[in-house]
Protein backbone atom coordinates (compact mmCIF):
# COMPACT_ATOMS: atom_id res chain seq x y z
CA UNK A 1 0.00 0.00 0.00
CA UNK A 2 3.02 2.49 0.90
CA UNK A 3 3.94 1.37 -2.11
CA UNK A 4 1.29 2.99 -4.42
CA UNK A 5 0.66 6.10 -2.45
CA UNK A 6 4.50 7.01 -3.37
CA UNK A 7 4.07 6.38 -6.87
CA UNK A 8 1.47 8.76 -7.78
CA UNK A 9 3.33 11.75 -6.78
CA UNK A 10 6.39 9.94 -8.78
CA UNK A 11 4.18 9.62 -11.71
CA UNK A 12 3.38 13.73 -11.92
CA UNK A 13 7.02 14.14 -11.37
CA UNK A 14 8.45 12.02 -13.68
CA UNK A 15 5.74 13.83 -16.90
CA UNK A 16 6.84 17.59 -15.33
CA UNK A 17 10.56 15.85 -15.84
CA UNK A 18 10.09 14.44 -19.18
CA UNK A 19 8.62 17.62 -20.85
CA UNK A 20 11.47 19.37 -19.59
CA UNK A 21 13.78 16.98 -20.80
CA UNK A 22 11.97 17.05 -24.53
CA UNK A 23 11.60 21.04 -24.44
CA UNK A 24 15.37 21.08 -23.45
CA UNK A 25 16.22 18.31 -25.93
CA UNK A 26 14.04 20.45 -28.69
CA UNK A 27 15.92 23.55 -27.77
CA UNK A 28 19.23 21.41 -28.46
CA UNK A 29 18.43 20.34 -31.30
CA UNK A 30 17.25 23.76 -32.81
CA UNK A 31 20.98 25.16 -31.52
CA UNK A 32 22.30 22.34 -33.47
CA UNK A 33 20.61 22.87 -36.43
CA UNK A 34 21.71 26.33 -36.70
CA UNK A 35 25.16 25.56 -35.66
CA UNK A 36 25.09 23.08 -38.78
CA UNK A 37 23.53 26.03 -41.19
CA UNK A 38 26.16 28.01 -40.15
CA UNK A 39 28.59 25.97 -40.72
CA UNK A 40 27.39 24.84 -43.61
CA UNK A 41 27.72 28.45 -44.94
CA UNK A 42 31.33 28.16 -44.26
CA UNK A 43 31.69 25.62 -47.15
CA UNK A 44 31.05 27.94 -49.17
CA UNK A 45 34.40 29.91 -48.36
CA UNK A 46 36.29 26.45 -47.17
CA UNK A 47 39.38 28.34 -46.95
CA UNK A 48 38.23 30.03 -43.51
CA UNK A 49 37.17 26.68 -41.85
CA UNK A 50 39.34 25.53 -38.71
CA UNK A 51 40.19 22.50 -40.20
CA UNK A 52 41.41 24.03 -43.29
CA UNK A 53 43.55 26.74 -41.48
CA UNK A 54 44.85 23.67 -39.32
CA UNK A 55 46.32 21.98 -42.30
CA UNK A 56 47.16 24.85 -44.47
CA UNK A 57 48.02 27.66 -41.19
CA UNK A 58 48.33 30.54 -43.23
CA UNK A 59 46.04 32.43 -45.36
CA UNK A 60 48.18 34.60 -47.88
CA UNK A 61 47.08 37.61 -49.78
CA UNK A 62 48.46 38.12 -52.91
CA UNK A 63 51.60 39.42 -52.30
CA UNK A 64 54.98 39.16 -53.22
CA UNK A 65 56.08 38.43 -49.34
CA UNK A 66 52.90 36.23 -49.10
CA UNK A 67 53.63 34.06 -51.83
CA UNK A 68 56.88 33.67 -50.92
CA UNK A 69 56.25 32.93 -47.60
CA UNK A 70 53.08 30.27 -48.73
CA UNK A 71 56.04 28.29 -50.98
CA UNK A 72 58.69 28.50 -47.92
CA UNK A 73 56.16 27.56 -44.94
CA UNK A 74 55.05 24.63 -46.92
CA UNK A 75 56.74 21.36 -47.18
CA UNK A 76 56.44 20.03 -50.31
CA UNK A 77 56.72 23.75 -52.17
CA UNK A 78 59.53 24.91 -49.64
CA UNK A 79 61.86 22.15 -52.29
CA UNK A 80 61.30 24.48 -54.99
CA UNK A 81 63.09 28.31 -55.18
CA UNK A 82 60.74 31.31 -53.86
CA UNK A 83 61.66 33.27 -57.15
CA UNK A 84 63.92 32.24 -60.08
CA UNK A 85 65.28 33.89 -62.70
CA UNK A 86 62.88 33.55 -66.07
CA UNK A 87 65.92 32.95 -67.81
CA UNK A 88 67.58 29.59 -65.95
CA UNK A 89 64.57 28.02 -66.90
CA UNK A 90 64.58 28.23 -70.49
CA UNK A 91 64.26 24.91 -71.97
CA UNK A 92 66.85 25.96 -75.05
CA UNK A 93 69.32 26.50 -72.38
CA UNK A 94 68.63 23.69 -69.92
CA UNK A 95 67.03 21.30 -72.00
CA UNK A 96 65.26 20.40 -68.31
CA UNK A 97 67.41 17.43 -68.48
CA UNK A 98 67.82 17.29 -64.41
CA UNK A 99 64.41 17.67 -63.53
CA UNK A 100 63.45 14.84 -66.35
CA UNK A 101 66.27 12.66 -64.93
CA UNK A 102 65.03 13.14 -61.83
CA UNK A 103 61.19 12.61 -63.30
CA UNK A 104 62.27 9.18 -64.45
CA UNK A 105 63.83 8.07 -61.59
CA UNK A 106 61.15 8.34 -59.45
CA UNK A 107 59.07 6.57 -62.45
CA UNK A 108 61.55 4.08 -61.66
CA UNK A 109 61.13 3.58 -58.25
CA UNK A 110 57.53 3.32 -58.23
CA UNK A 111 57.34 0.70 -61.31
CA UNK A 112 59.97 -0.75 -59.52
CA UNK A 113 58.64 -1.63 -56.07
CA UNK A 114 55.42 -2.58 -58.22
CA UNK A 115 57.41 -5.47 -59.76
CA UNK A 116 59.09 -6.51 -56.49
CA UNK A 117 55.40 -7.48 -55.58
CA UNK A 118 56.03 -10.66 -58.17
CA UNK A 119 59.38 -11.06 -58.26
CA UNK A 120 61.32 -13.59 -56.60
CA UNK A 121 65.15 -13.42 -56.57
CA UNK A 122 66.20 -16.85 -57.03
CA UNK A 123 67.57 -19.18 -59.78
CA UNK A 124 64.45 -21.44 -59.96
CA UNK A 125 61.93 -18.24 -59.93
CA UNK A 126 63.40 -15.42 -61.40
CA UNK A 127 63.17 -15.83 -65.23
CA UNK A 128 59.78 -17.85 -64.79
CA UNK A 129 58.35 -14.23 -63.11
CA UNK A 130 59.86 -12.39 -65.49
CA UNK A 131 57.49 -14.60 -68.22
CA UNK A 132 55.30 -14.06 -65.48
CA UNK A 133 54.99 -10.31 -65.87
CA UNK A 134 55.23 -10.44 -69.13
CA UNK A 135 51.91 -12.87 -69.81
CA UNK A 136 49.74 -13.09 -67.16
CA UNK A 137 50.39 -10.63 -64.54
CA UNK A 138 47.73 -7.72 -65.09
CA UNK A 139 50.04 -4.75 -66.33
CA UNK A 140 52.66 -6.23 -65.77
CA UNK A 141 54.16 -6.32 -69.23
CA UNK A 142 53.16 -2.23 -69.20
CA UNK A 143 55.09 -2.21 -65.81
CA UNK A 144 58.17 -4.09 -66.73
CA UNK A 145 58.44 -2.49 -70.30
CA UNK A 146 58.32 1.11 -68.13
CA UNK A 147 60.98 -0.27 -65.49
CA UNK A 148 63.30 -1.57 -68.72
CA UNK A 149 62.77 1.76 -71.00
CA UNK A 150 62.77 4.04 -67.82
CA UNK A 151 66.46 2.96 -67.09
CA UNK A 152 67.81 3.12 -70.42
CA UNK A 153 66.39 6.59 -70.74
CA UNK A 154 67.45 7.73 -67.60
CA UNK A 155 70.92 6.53 -68.32
CA UNK A 156 70.62 8.30 -71.39
CA UNK A 157 69.58 11.90 -69.80
CA UNK A 158 71.93 11.97 -67.20
CA UNK A 159 74.61 11.97 -69.90
CA UNK A 160 72.62 14.59 -71.76
CA UNK A 161 72.28 16.46 -68.58
CA UNK A 162 75.82 16.25 -68.05
CA UNK A 163 76.71 17.23 -71.98
CA UNK A 164 74.17 20.19 -70.94
CA UNK A 165 76.39 21.81 -67.98
CA UNK A 166 79.56 20.99 -69.31
CA UNK A 167 78.77 22.75 -72.79
CA UNK A 168 77.27 26.10 -70.41
CA UNK A 169 80.58 25.91 -68.18
CA UNK A 170 78.17 25.07 -64.96
CA UNK A 171 80.53 22.87 -63.66
CA UNK A 172 82.82 26.41 -62.80
CA UNK A 173 83.00 28.11 -59.78
CA UNK A 174 80.79 27.76 -57.45
CA UNK A 175 79.52 24.99 -58.76
CA UNK A 176 82.54 22.13 -58.91
CA UNK A 177 81.66 20.61 -55.52
CA UNK A 178 78.21 19.68 -57.22
CA UNK A 179 79.77 18.97 -60.44
CA UNK A 180 81.41 16.03 -58.48
CA UNK A 181 78.33 15.24 -56.58
CA UNK A 182 77.16 15.00 -59.61
CA UNK A 183 79.84 12.14 -61.40
CA UNK A 184 79.22 10.24 -58.36
CA UNK A 185 75.14 10.11 -59.11
CA UNK A 186 76.40 9.20 -63.05
CA UNK A 187 78.17 6.17 -61.18
CA UNK A 188 75.15 4.96 -58.77
CA UNK A 189 73.17 5.50 -62.19
CA UNK A 190 75.23 3.32 -64.36
CA UNK A 191 75.52 0.52 -60.82
CA UNK A 192 71.87 0.55 -60.66
CA UNK A 193 71.49 -0.31 -64.56
CA UNK A 194 74.01 -2.90 -63.65
CA UNK A 195 72.92 -4.32 -61.28
CA UNK A 196 69.16 -4.24 -62.54
CA UNK A 197 70.66 -6.24 -65.85
CA UNK A 198 71.00 -9.58 -64.02
CA UNK A 199 67.62 -9.71 -62.64
CA UNK A 200 65.90 -10.78 -64.95
CA UNK A 201 68.01 -14.37 -65.25
CA UNK A 202 68.24 -14.41 -68.57
CA UNK A 203 71.18 -15.46 -71.00
CA UNK A 204 71.55 -11.44 -71.58
CA UNK A 205 71.72 -10.59 -68.30
CA UNK A 206 73.45 -13.67 -67.19
CA UNK A 207 76.96 -13.07 -70.08
CA UNK A 208 76.74 -9.49 -69.28
CA UNK A 209 77.16 -10.21 -65.60
CA UNK A 210 79.92 -12.54 -66.11
CA UNK A 211 81.81 -10.50 -68.58
CA UNK A 212 81.21 -7.03 -66.05
CA UNK A 213 82.52 -8.93 -63.30
CA UNK A 214 85.15 -10.55 -65.36
CA UNK A 215 86.64 -7.23 -65.45
CA UNK A 216 86.87 -6.94 -61.61
CA UNK A 217 89.27 -10.25 -61.95
CA UNK A 218 91.59 -7.21 -63.40
CA UNK A 219 91.09 -4.86 -60.72
CA UNK A 220 94.51 -3.71 -59.12
CA UNK A 221 95.99 -4.82 -56.02
CA UNK A 222 91.93 -6.55 -55.09
CA UNK A 223 91.61 -8.70 -58.02
CA UNK A 224 93.20 -12.28 -58.82
CA UNK A 225 94.39 -11.41 -62.30
CA UNK A 226 95.15 -7.59 -62.11
CA UNK A 227 98.38 -6.04 -61.32
CA UNK A 228 100.12 -6.90 -57.76
CA UNK A 229 96.48 -9.24 -56.74
CA UNK A 230 98.39 -12.35 -57.05
CA UNK A 231 101.53 -10.82 -55.07
CA UNK A 232 99.15 -9.91 -52.15
CA UNK A 233 97.44 -13.58 -52.13
CA UNK A 234 94.70 -12.94 -54.90
CA UNK A 235 92.79 -15.94 -55.49
CA UNK A 236 88.97 -16.63 -57.28
CA UNK A 237 87.95 -17.05 -53.96
CA UNK A 238 89.09 -14.23 -52.04
CA UNK A 239 89.19 -11.04 -54.41
CA UNK A 240 87.18 -8.22 -55.03
CA UNK A 241 84.74 -9.93 -57.65
CA UNK A 242 83.73 -12.88 -54.93
CA UNK A 243 82.79 -10.64 -52.88
CA UNK A 244 80.60 -8.70 -55.52
CA UNK A 245 78.95 -11.84 -56.95
CA UNK A 246 78.70 -14.01 -53.12
CA UNK A 247 80.85 -16.77 -54.78
CA UNK A 248 83.64 -17.38 -57.70
CA UNK A 249 80.63 -17.97 -60.20
CA UNK A 250 77.67 -15.82 -61.07
CA UNK A 251 75.09 -18.13 -59.44
CA UNK A 252 72.26 -18.02 -56.88
CA UNK A 253 73.76 -15.71 -54.21
CA UNK A 254 74.98 -12.63 -57.22
CA UNK A 255 71.39 -13.04 -57.68
CA UNK A 256 70.16 -12.17 -54.53
CA UNK A 257 73.33 -9.45 -53.96
CA UNK A 258 72.82 -7.82 -57.66
CA UNK A 259 68.76 -7.56 -56.46
CA UNK A 260 69.46 -6.32 -52.80
CA UNK A 261 72.12 -3.55 -54.59
CA UNK A 262 69.76 -2.52 -57.30
CA UNK A 263 66.44 -2.32 -55.10
CA UNK A 264 67.60 -0.89 -51.37
CA UNK A 265 71.77 -0.20 -50.97
CA UNK A 266 72.08 1.94 -54.24
CA UNK A 267 68.18 4.08 -54.32
CA UNK A 268 69.06 4.81 -50.56
CA UNK A 269 72.63 6.13 -51.29
CA UNK A 270 71.41 7.42 -54.79
CA UNK A 271 68.21 9.48 -52.94
CA UNK A 272 70.86 10.87 -50.58
CA UNK A 273 73.50 12.46 -53.35
CA UNK A 274 70.10 13.72 -54.98
CA UNK A 275 69.25 15.70 -51.93
CA UNK A 276 72.74 17.36 -51.43
CA UNK A 277 72.56 17.65 -55.34
CA UNK A 278 69.50 19.62 -55.19
CA UNK A 279 69.91 21.79 -52.35
CA UNK A 280 73.52 22.58 -53.39
CA UNK A 281 71.53 23.67 -56.89
CA UNK A 282 69.60 25.78 -54.43
CA UNK A 283 72.93 27.11 -52.32
CA UNK A 284 75.35 27.82 -55.70
CA UNK A 285 72.63 30.15 -56.86
CA UNK A 286 69.89 28.25 -58.28
CA UNK A 287 70.12 26.56 -61.92
CA UNK A 288 72.67 28.07 -63.85
CA UNK A 289 71.33 30.03 -66.81
CA UNK A 290 72.43 32.86 -69.59
CA UNK A 291 73.38 36.32 -67.93
CA UNK A 292 69.73 37.71 -66.11
CA UNK A 293 68.29 39.92 -68.28
CA UNK A 294 65.51 43.15 -67.70
CA UNK A 295 62.52 43.79 -70.21
CA UNK A 296 62.33 47.45 -71.58
CA UNK A 297 59.24 48.35 -69.78
CA UNK A 298 61.29 47.28 -66.42
CA UNK A 299 63.80 49.73 -66.91
CA UNK A 300 62.61 52.73 -64.59
CA UNK A 301 65.86 54.67 -63.41
CA UNK A 302 69.76 53.84 -64.47
CA UNK A 303 70.97 51.60 -61.96
CA UNK A 304 74.43 52.13 -60.27
CA UNK A 305 76.68 49.32 -61.51
CA UNK A 306 77.24 47.27 -64.61
CA UNK A 307 74.70 48.23 -67.15
CA UNK A 308 72.30 45.29 -67.20
CA UNK A 309 71.86 43.72 -71.04
CA UNK A 310 68.44 45.34 -72.31
CA UNK A 311 65.88 42.65 -73.58
CA UNK A 312 63.02 44.23 -75.99
CA UNK A 313 59.78 42.01 -75.13
CA UNK A 314 60.17 40.19 -78.37
CA UNK A 315 63.38 38.84 -76.67
CA UNK A 316 65.94 40.77 -79.46
CA UNK A 317 68.70 42.08 -77.63
CA UNK A 318 69.76 45.55 -78.03
CA UNK A 319 72.58 46.56 -80.15
CA UNK B 1 89.98 16.56 -35.69
CA UNK B 2 90.35 20.00 -34.16
CA UNK B 3 86.52 20.06 -33.38
CA UNK B 4 87.07 18.38 -30.22
CA UNK B 5 89.70 20.23 -28.49
CA UNK B 6 87.12 23.64 -29.62
CA UNK B 7 84.88 21.71 -27.77
CA UNK B 8 87.22 20.97 -24.65
CA UNK B 9 87.82 24.78 -24.68
CA UNK B 10 84.58 25.61 -23.99
CA UNK B 11 83.90 22.73 -21.48
CA UNK B 12 86.97 24.38 -19.09
CA UNK B 13 85.84 27.82 -19.64
CA UNK B 14 88.29 30.85 -20.41
CA UNK B 15 90.71 30.54 -18.13
CA UNK B 16 91.72 26.68 -19.26
CA UNK B 17 95.24 25.70 -18.26
CA UNK B 18 96.36 22.94 -16.98
CA UNK B 19 95.56 23.86 -13.40
CA UNK B 20 92.77 22.78 -11.99
CA UNK B 21 89.58 24.00 -13.18
CA UNK B 22 87.83 24.68 -9.59
CA UNK B 23 84.71 23.62 -8.29
CA UNK B 24 86.28 20.08 -7.43
CA UNK B 25 86.71 19.74 -11.66
CA UNK B 26 89.92 17.80 -12.76
CA UNK B 27 92.50 19.02 -14.17
CA UNK B 28 92.17 20.72 -18.37
CA UNK B 29 94.48 17.57 -18.87
CA UNK B 30 92.10 15.04 -17.65
CA UNK B 31 89.29 15.90 -19.49
CA UNK B 32 90.95 16.57 -22.35
CA UNK B 33 92.03 12.52 -22.37
CA UNK B 34 88.77 11.56 -21.37
CA UNK B 35 87.49 13.14 -24.31
CA UNK B 36 89.88 11.69 -26.31
CA UNK B 37 89.70 8.29 -25.06
CA UNK B 38 85.71 8.70 -25.86
CA UNK B 39 86.30 9.81 -29.61
CA UNK B 40 88.97 6.96 -29.75
CA UNK B 41 86.20 4.15 -28.77
CA UNK B 42 83.55 5.68 -31.22
CA UNK B 43 85.79 5.12 -34.03
CA UNK B 44 87.24 2.17 -33.14
CA UNK B 45 83.77 0.97 -32.67
CA UNK B 46 83.17 2.45 -36.07
CA UNK B 47 85.85 1.00 -37.91
CA UNK B 48 85.83 -2.69 -36.45
CA UNK B 49 82.09 -2.38 -37.18
CA UNK B 50 83.08 -1.63 -40.75
CA UNK B 51 85.94 -4.11 -40.89
CA UNK B 52 82.72 -6.81 -40.26
CA UNK B 53 80.61 -5.32 -42.26
CA UNK B 54 83.54 -5.70 -45.45
CA UNK B 55 84.40 -9.13 -44.29
CA UNK B 56 80.61 -10.51 -44.24
CA UNK B 57 80.79 -10.12 -47.44
CA UNK B 58 82.76 -13.32 -48.28
CA UNK B 59 80.79 -15.99 -47.37
CA UNK B 60 82.61 -19.38 -45.78
CA UNK B 61 80.87 -21.76 -47.20
CA UNK B 62 79.52 -22.03 -50.81
CA UNK B 63 77.27 -24.56 -53.28
CA UNK B 64 78.71 -24.46 -56.24
CA UNK B 65 79.69 -27.68 -58.57
CA UNK B 66 82.83 -29.13 -57.19
CA UNK B 67 86.14 -28.37 -58.50
CA UNK B 68 87.84 -31.38 -58.21
CA UNK B 69 86.03 -34.28 -59.73
CA UNK B 70 86.37 -37.33 -61.59
CA UNK B 71 85.63 -37.83 -65.58
CA UNK B 72 86.24 -41.77 -65.90
CA UNK B 73 88.92 -43.74 -67.95
CA UNK B 74 91.07 -42.78 -70.53
CA UNK B 75 89.11 -45.48 -72.69
CA UNK B 76 86.02 -43.67 -72.20
CA UNK B 77 87.21 -40.96 -74.88
CA UNK B 78 87.48 -41.01 -78.42
CA UNK B 79 89.92 -39.00 -80.40
CA UNK B 80 88.29 -35.43 -80.56
CA UNK B 81 86.65 -32.98 -78.19
CA UNK B 82 84.08 -34.33 -75.82
CA UNK B 83 81.65 -32.01 -74.57
CA UNK B 84 79.61 -34.33 -72.22
CA UNK B 85 81.19 -32.50 -68.82
CA UNK B 86 80.67 -29.11 -70.49
CA UNK B 87 77.05 -28.36 -68.72
CA UNK B 88 78.16 -30.15 -65.36
CA UNK B 89 81.61 -29.00 -64.52
CA UNK B 90 82.75 -26.63 -67.60
CA UNK B 91 85.20 -28.15 -68.96
CA UNK B 92 86.16 -30.16 -72.33
CA UNK B 93 87.86 -33.53 -72.40
CA UNK B 94 90.44 -33.42 -75.27
CA UNK B 95 91.91 -37.05 -76.62
CA UNK B 96 94.82 -36.81 -78.85
CA UNK B 97 96.52 -39.57 -80.60
CA UNK B 98 99.54 -39.31 -77.73
CA UNK B 99 97.99 -37.42 -74.63
CA UNK B 100 94.82 -36.53 -73.10
CA UNK B 101 94.15 -33.08 -71.82
CA UNK B 102 91.16 -31.03 -70.17
CA UNK B 103 90.10 -27.88 -71.47
CA UNK B 104 88.84 -25.77 -68.69
CA UNK B 105 85.56 -24.27 -70.91
CA UNK B 106 86.39 -20.16 -70.28
CA UNK B 107 86.98 -17.60 -73.06
CA UNK B 108 90.29 -15.70 -72.02
CA UNK B 109 88.61 -12.37 -73.16
CA UNK B 110 85.71 -11.48 -70.25
CA UNK B 111 84.89 -15.37 -68.99
CA UNK B 112 82.29 -16.46 -71.17
CA UNK B 113 81.95 -20.03 -72.37
CA UNK B 114 82.69 -20.75 -75.54
CA UNK B 115 80.92 -23.19 -78.07
CA UNK B 116 82.61 -26.14 -79.63
CA UNK B 117 81.13 -25.99 -83.20
CA UNK B 118 81.70 -29.54 -84.66
CA UNK B 119 81.58 -28.84 -87.92
CA UNK B 120 83.93 -25.83 -87.86
CA UNK B 121 85.92 -27.75 -85.32
CA UNK B 122 86.70 -24.99 -83.36
CA UNK B 123 85.46 -23.02 -80.39
CA UNK B 124 83.72 -20.23 -80.55
CA UNK B 125 82.44 -17.56 -78.32
CA UNK B 126 79.39 -16.09 -78.31
CA UNK B 127 80.06 -13.01 -76.29
CA UNK B 128 82.76 -11.63 -78.74
CA UNK B 129 83.63 -13.57 -81.05
CA UNK B 130 86.45 -15.15 -79.73
CA UNK B 131 87.65 -18.41 -81.63
CA UNK B 132 89.73 -21.34 -80.67
CA UNK B 133 90.86 -24.83 -82.49
CA UNK B 134 89.97 -28.11 -81.05
CA UNK B 135 93.33 -27.48 -79.04
CA UNK B 136 91.69 -24.39 -77.62
CA UNK B 137 94.67 -22.19 -79.00
CA UNK B 138 92.90 -19.03 -79.90
CA UNK B 139 93.08 -17.79 -83.70
CA UNK B 140 90.50 -15.29 -84.07
CA UNK B 141 88.69 -12.48 -82.03
CA UNK B 142 90.05 -10.21 -78.65
CA UNK B 143 91.24 -13.10 -76.55
CA UNK B 144 94.50 -12.70 -75.14
CA UNK B 145 95.67 -16.38 -74.94
CA UNK B 146 94.65 -19.86 -75.42
CA UNK B 147 92.22 -21.44 -72.97
CA UNK B 148 93.40 -22.52 -70.23
CA UNK B 149 93.60 -26.50 -68.92
CA UNK B 150 93.20 -27.96 -65.61
CA UNK B 151 95.41 -29.99 -63.75
CA UNK B 152 94.75 -34.17 -64.40
CA UNK B 153 95.59 -37.14 -62.95
CA UNK B 154 95.01 -41.06 -62.56
CA UNK B 155 94.24 -41.99 -59.42
CA UNK B 156 94.47 -45.56 -57.76
CA UNK B 157 91.52 -47.19 -59.80
CA UNK B 158 92.72 -45.62 -63.34
CA UNK B 159 90.50 -42.95 -63.03
CA UNK B 160 91.17 -39.79 -64.21
CA UNK B 161 90.76 -37.14 -62.10
CA UNK B 162 90.65 -33.16 -63.10
CA UNK B 163 91.07 -30.12 -60.61
CA UNK B 164 89.86 -26.96 -61.93
CA UNK B 165 91.56 -24.90 -59.03
CA UNK B 166 94.94 -26.03 -60.69
CA UNK B 167 95.00 -24.39 -64.59
CA UNK B 168 97.94 -24.52 -66.88
CA UNK B 169 98.45 -21.34 -68.72
CA UNK B 170 100.15 -20.74 -71.89
CA UNK B 171 100.43 -16.81 -72.44
CA UNK B 172 102.61 -15.61 -75.80
CA UNK B 173 105.77 -13.55 -74.52
CA UNK B 174 105.51 -16.36 -71.08
CA UNK B 175 106.48 -19.66 -70.68
CA UNK B 176 104.28 -21.94 -71.79
CA UNK B 177 102.57 -24.95 -69.00
CA UNK B 178 101.08 -26.51 -71.01
CA UNK B 179 103.96 -29.61 -71.29
CA UNK B 180 104.27 -29.10 -67.78
CA UNK B 181 103.45 -32.63 -65.47
CA UNK B 182 99.65 -32.81 -64.60
CA UNK B 183 99.36 -30.40 -67.71
CA UNK B 184 97.97 -33.39 -69.97
CA UNK B 185 98.02 -37.57 -69.56
CA UNK B 186 100.03 -39.86 -71.15
CA UNK B 187 97.30 -42.27 -73.13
Amino acid sequence: MAEENKQKPNNQQEKKALTALLDQTKEQAKALKQRAVEEAKTYAEPEKTQLYRSIFRVKHDDQPRNRALSVLSNVFFHLHPAKINRDAVRYAYTWGMGGITFYVFLVLTVTGVLLMFYYHPTKVQAFRDILYLEHDVPFGKLLRNMHRWGAHLMVITVWLHMFRVFLTGSYKTPREFNWSIGVILLVLTLLLSFTGYLLPDDQLGFWAITVGTSMARATPLLGHEGPFGPQLGMTPYNDVRFALLGGSIVDANALLRSYIWHCIALPLVAAVFMGVHFWRVRKDGGISGPAPVVMESEVKEPRPGPTPVIMKPSGMRER
Amino acid sequence: MTEPFAKEAQVAGPAASSKPAGDGQPEINTLKMRRRIIWASIWGFVGVNFLMFLRFFFPRTLFEPKSVFSVGTSSDFGLGVDTRFQQQYRIWVVRKPDRLFVIYARCTHLGCTPDWKESENKFKCPCHGSGYDSDGINFEGPAPRPMDRAHVELNAQGQIVVDVNRLYTCERGKPCHFDDEGAYLVV
